[in-house]
């Protein structure tokens, strides 16, 4: 991760954070265009989830990785705390890994 | 400023001083781990640190890092996390009156503060002066706590000696699922949110790393498309 790449995400992000502070009395986003931005968030975040959690490099990232992040699901789903979530996808992982799954 | 803090942090009421704290506390979690797993991927621990500095938006930190963990270039990285930063455009406009007028140093470091937390926070208040101790104190405190949280998972990060053995590369994605759960609820947009997972894991095997997160926003199409469309 060059300097360069972290400036320039820096300063993208700053230039979205001071748009509307600074714009907000000349302009008004349309409520289509908000929606789209919410969620193209939430898309790009549930690809990493799946890209992360189940691939590497470009194949099958191996079961205990993948049974970890299926934990971490079901525990979102039951709306477990941030904590809890991330220590069992982690600690079942381990676990599976202790025990000679790939 | 310690002093501004203290008369900020009375203004503000005694639950939100309390969901705060709480949410600081997640943070510090959140930020631990992305300094741990930057580490572990093999970035240098300044990496981590100086993001977390200049960037300060937990999702697009842990995109960019990841795409490059994956061999992704830089460029597919910043590009995945200005995309995530894009929404902090409508939030601009939604709080826009918490910043002084005047201009300054000081305004401009507080448009810094803008992220999912402070926004939240302030959206909850109505009067004026409270929106603005709320906005404050959310964002400005969750900047300490984020970035002392993200220097101690580093440094804690470069003395482990084996992530993948503590599945440390489970926890990346489950922190990622933890903070999109909430907004999956939406019927349309978690439509559209599978159908660009499906096309990100789909070509991961063709496209060099990085490229298949973006090429998940496909999924977008979903929310344009008619709702309803009958089988024939």
């Amino acid at each position: 991760m060059p300097v360069t790449a972290i400036l320039v995400l820096a300063a993208g992000t700053y230039a979205f954070r001071i748009t509307g502070p600074l714009l907000h009395d000349r302009l008004r986003l349309s409520a289509g265009l908000t929606r789209v931005l919410d969620a193209a968030t939430v898309v790009l975040l549930v690809a990493l989830v799946a890209t992360a959690g189940f691939t590497a490099g470009d194949g099958f990232a191996g079961w205990a990785r993948t049974a970890g992040v299926v934990l971490a699901g079901v525990l979102v789903w039951r709306r477990a705390p941030l904590p809890i979530i991330v220590l069992a996808a982690a600690g079942a992982t381990a676990l599976l890994r202790l025990v000679g799954v790939g | 400023m310690i002093a501004g803090m203290r008369s900020l942090w009375r203004t503000i009421g005694p639950t939100q001083r309390r969901d705060i704290a709480l949410v600081g506390v997640a943070d510090g979690i959140v930020g631990l781990a992305f300094g741990a797993l930057a580490v572990a991927a093999g970035l240098p621990a300044w990496v981590p640190m100086l993001m977390s500095v200049l960037v300060f938006a937990g999702g697009a930190q842990f995109a960019a890092v990841s795409i490059v963990a994956a061999g992704g270039s830089a460029a597919a990285a910043v590009v995945a996390g200005l995309v995530l930063n894009a929404r902090h455009l409508p939030f601009g406009f939604a709080v826009a009156d918490v910043f002084d007028r005047g201009g300054g140093w000081r305004r401009a470091l507080d448009m810094h503060w803008l992220i999912d937390e402070s926004v939240a926070f302030t959206l909850r208040e109505s009067e004026p002066a409270r929106r603005r101790a709320v906005y404050l104190v959310a964002g400005g405190g969750l900047f300490v706590i984020w970035n002392l949280a993200v220097v101690a998972g580093a440094v804690a990060g470069s003395v482990l000696p084996d992530p993948a053995a503590l599945g440390l590369d489970a926890a990346f994605p489950a922190v990622l699922l933890a903070l999109v759960g909430p907004h999956l609820k939406d019927r349309r947009t978690r439509a559209a949110a599978l159908t660009g997972a499906a096309v990100a894991l789909a070509t991961v095997p063709f496209l060099p790393a990085g490229l298949p997160v973006l090429l998940s926003l496909v999924g977008l199409a979903v929310l344009i498309s008619p709702a309803r469309r009958t089988v024939a």
